[in-house]
């Protein structure tokens, strides 16, 4: 190229005294950074290939190695900023849309983090959970408005179909396609283990994991991928996705190169053919139309599994919410905007949606508003980066949470959003077998579990400081949040006071 | 006994068994100064072919030939552990003529070395299993 107007991002720092020339980071750089110059006896970089996952910094066993930002920069402005500036000579150069990976970096606000939670003092008793007993457990469902008795009074508990979760937490759906293998092996082990979900995703159940199919919620999106019979009696509940949070309003792509043989025979598409997801459904235009298919699975697994369905945080949110709740969906999945993604146009996954904490709080209000919440069980997710985050989550309504992004990291992932370049160095979302074997599922599912095992201590011990020894105590507890630094409109819609009220 | 297995379906070919396995058995507190600008002499070594590659160190045989092909009487066994004493070395290559694995090789000083679990030296427990980035070596008993 005659003219490269961008320069890189990141660069490569190697303390040369300490550089035992080992070569691990160039032997694991799938983009190629480093080389080892036979001429010298030392290693060089490229940094213009580097994209910042880290590898070669957690693998480099002198820790000679650290990527610093550049302080290259472009005449200050703050309107003009340098990444505008660069997205504009990318698209002036491809003509392309600009693709992103996992959730937007943008400085949105975090209403989690302008949230406290209470705890007790004097006048109400806060729980030791190490000495004392604290429920976790959840169910998910439809939950009966009546209690009903037989002939000699006993209780009658024919409820419909229910999730029954360990943990308030379950890993939301990233597809077979989008990570690999061994990701999906790694959440398949620790659902089973830790006695809760994970989620197919859009693309279809390998057949060697059918074997976990009573910790696995099944997809069925748009594109169909992957979807018979035999696959919706597979899991322990069937997930209809509408949308996602991190892309509304759009369907995926995932590129032949990505579809070998195991995903061509799993997705039920031809081999290396583009497997495109449609933006809507074709057959749902309306709520009747959801009622539709929502029943269609029901009676494909003859009434015996719960089906949520999920939609991404977007306008309006509590009315679609009210319309899901009424089509005889089970349990509602909202996504919020700051969720993640394999790969979504950038302009779209940095600007359209809603916050999840906003559209909890309305959803939840909404449903209680016209006496249906009980209908429907809600669980949230879009960035969930914390035991602190759930509590806040349940308290402000949520039955459950979803979480992707944190589970991904648990696996490794460092946040490089390149996810999209299939060439993840962490073996995460790759097709590349050479990567793909970089991430054991007997790693990783132990990682998981350890994160999630933490995670329920620490909501144990949030749990047992308000003086609340069962989940079920908290949902919807708004009174145990306050707000800080927030407006009167944000407060209004999350339903809070603000601290020191 | 607890030895040191394989398995090659998670080796990633990034060689850093072998970079411990110098470092463990440089006798140094400081892996810098144990390994920069020097040519490394592990005792184990990565098997590469293509895509597959795997770590291969000594067996600790049952039967051990390399004990029985010593002239010297420089190989013994300790409780299962092959050991070498190389202050009893002639450098005579016998061993390595037997060892069916390659697992012997020459030092630095010319005479012969092997792994030996990392048990005589100051680590205690194979540094090659401790420093794997995806438990592609293990150290169990079977």
């Amino acid at each position: 190229m005659a003219i490269n107007y961008l320069y890189p991002d990141f660069e490569v720092q190697r303390n040369e005294s300490r550089c035992i020339t080992c070569r691990v980071c160039e032997r694991q750089c799938a983009n190629l950074v480093h080389h080892y110059d036979a001429e010298t006896g030392r290693m060089t970089s490229d940094e213009s290939l580097c994209v910042n996952c880290h590898r070669c910094v957690s693998l480099c066993p002198t820790r000679a190695l650290k990527i610093v930002k550049t302080d290259h920069v472009f005449k200050e402005n703050a309107n003009w900023r340098g990444e505008v500036i660069q997205d504009i000579y990318r698209q002036a150069e491809t003509g392309g849309v600009l693709l992103a990976s996992m959730g937007t970096p943008k400085p949105y606000p975090v209403y989690w983090d302008k949230m406290l939670i209470n705890a007790s003092q004097v006048t109400n008793p806060s729980i030791d959970p190490l000495r004392e007993p604290m429920e976790t457990t959840t169910f998910l469902g439809k939950k009966s408005t009546t209690i009903r008795r037989d002939e000699q009074g006993k209780l009658i508990t024919d409820t419909t179909p229910q999730l029954k979760l360990a943990i308030p937490i379950m890993f939301s759906a990233m597809s077979y396609g989008s990570i690999s293998y061994n990701a999906h092996k790694s959440l398949a082990l620790a659902a089973e283990q830790l006695g809760t979900f994970y989620n197919t995703g859009e693309g279809g159940l390998h057949e060697d994991f059918y074997r976990h199919g009573k910790n696995t919620i099944v997809q069925v999106a748009s594109g169909r991928f992957g979807v018979h019979p035999g696959y919706l009696n597979a899991g322990a509940a069937i997930e209809i996705k509408m949308g996602q949070g991190a892309k509304p309003g759009i369907g995926g792509h995932l590129p032949g190169s990505k579809i070998g043989q195991d995903i061509s025979k799993t997705r039920m598409i031809p081999l290396h053919s583009d497997a495109i997801s449609p933006a809507p459904h074709h057959d749902i235009y309306s709520i009747e139309d959801l009622r539709q298919l929502v029943y269609a699975l029901k009676e494909a697994t003859n009434y015996t599994k719960p089906v949520i369905v999920k939609v991404a945080a977007v306008h309006n949110i509590s009315a679609i919410a009210s319309g899901i709740a009424r089509s005889g969906a089970d349990i509602i999945a909202i996504d919020g905007f700051r969720g993640g993604t394999g790969a979504a146009p950038a302009r779209i996954r940095d600007n359209v949606g809603i916050p999840i904490e906003l559209a909890l709080a309305s959803v939840d209000e909404r449903l209680r508003a016209e006496g249906i919440r009980n209908q429907v069980s809600l669980v949230v997710g879009g960035s969930i980066r914390s035991s602190a985050d759930v509590i806040k989550a349940i308290a402000l309504g949520a039955d459950a949470i979803y979480i992707a992004t944190s589970a991904l990291i648990a696996l490794g992932c460092h946040l490089c959003r390149t996810c999209h370049s299939g060439k993840c160095n962490w073996g995460i979302a790759t097709q590349n077998p050479e990567l793909v074997k970089r991430l054991n599922p007997e790693i990783g599912s132990e990682h998981l579990v350890n994160l999630l095992t933490a995670w329920n201590h620490e909501i144990k011990e949030m749990m047992g400081g308000m003086g609340i020894n069962s989940i079920e105590a908290l949902k919807g507890n708004r009174l145990m949040l306050r707000g800080i630094g927030l407006c009167d409109a944000e407060l209004r819609i999350l339903g809070i006071s603000h601290a020191g009220a | 006994m607890k030895r040191v297995y394989v398995n090659e379906a998670w080796c990633l070919g990034c060689h850093l068994c072998e970079y411990y396995c110098a470092y463990a058995n440089s006798g140094l507190t400081d892996m810098v100064k144990a390994l920069k600008d020097k040519v490394i002499r592990p005792r184990l070594t990565i098997e590469q072919e293509g895509t597959i590659s795997f770590a291969v160190s000594c067996r600790h045989c049952t039967e051990p030939l390399c004990m029985k092909s010593c002239i010297a009487g420089a190989i013994s066994c300790k409780d299962g552990l092959i050991v070498i004493d190389q202050s009893k070395c002639v450098n005579c290559y016998s061993c390595i003529m037997a060892c069916p694995y390659g697992a012997l090789m020459p030092s630095e000083e010319q005479v012969m070395q092997k792994c030996e679990l990392c048990a005589t030296n100051s680590h205690g427990q194979p540094v090659c299993v401790q420093g794997c980035p995806n438990k592609a070596i293990v150290y169990e008993e079977r």
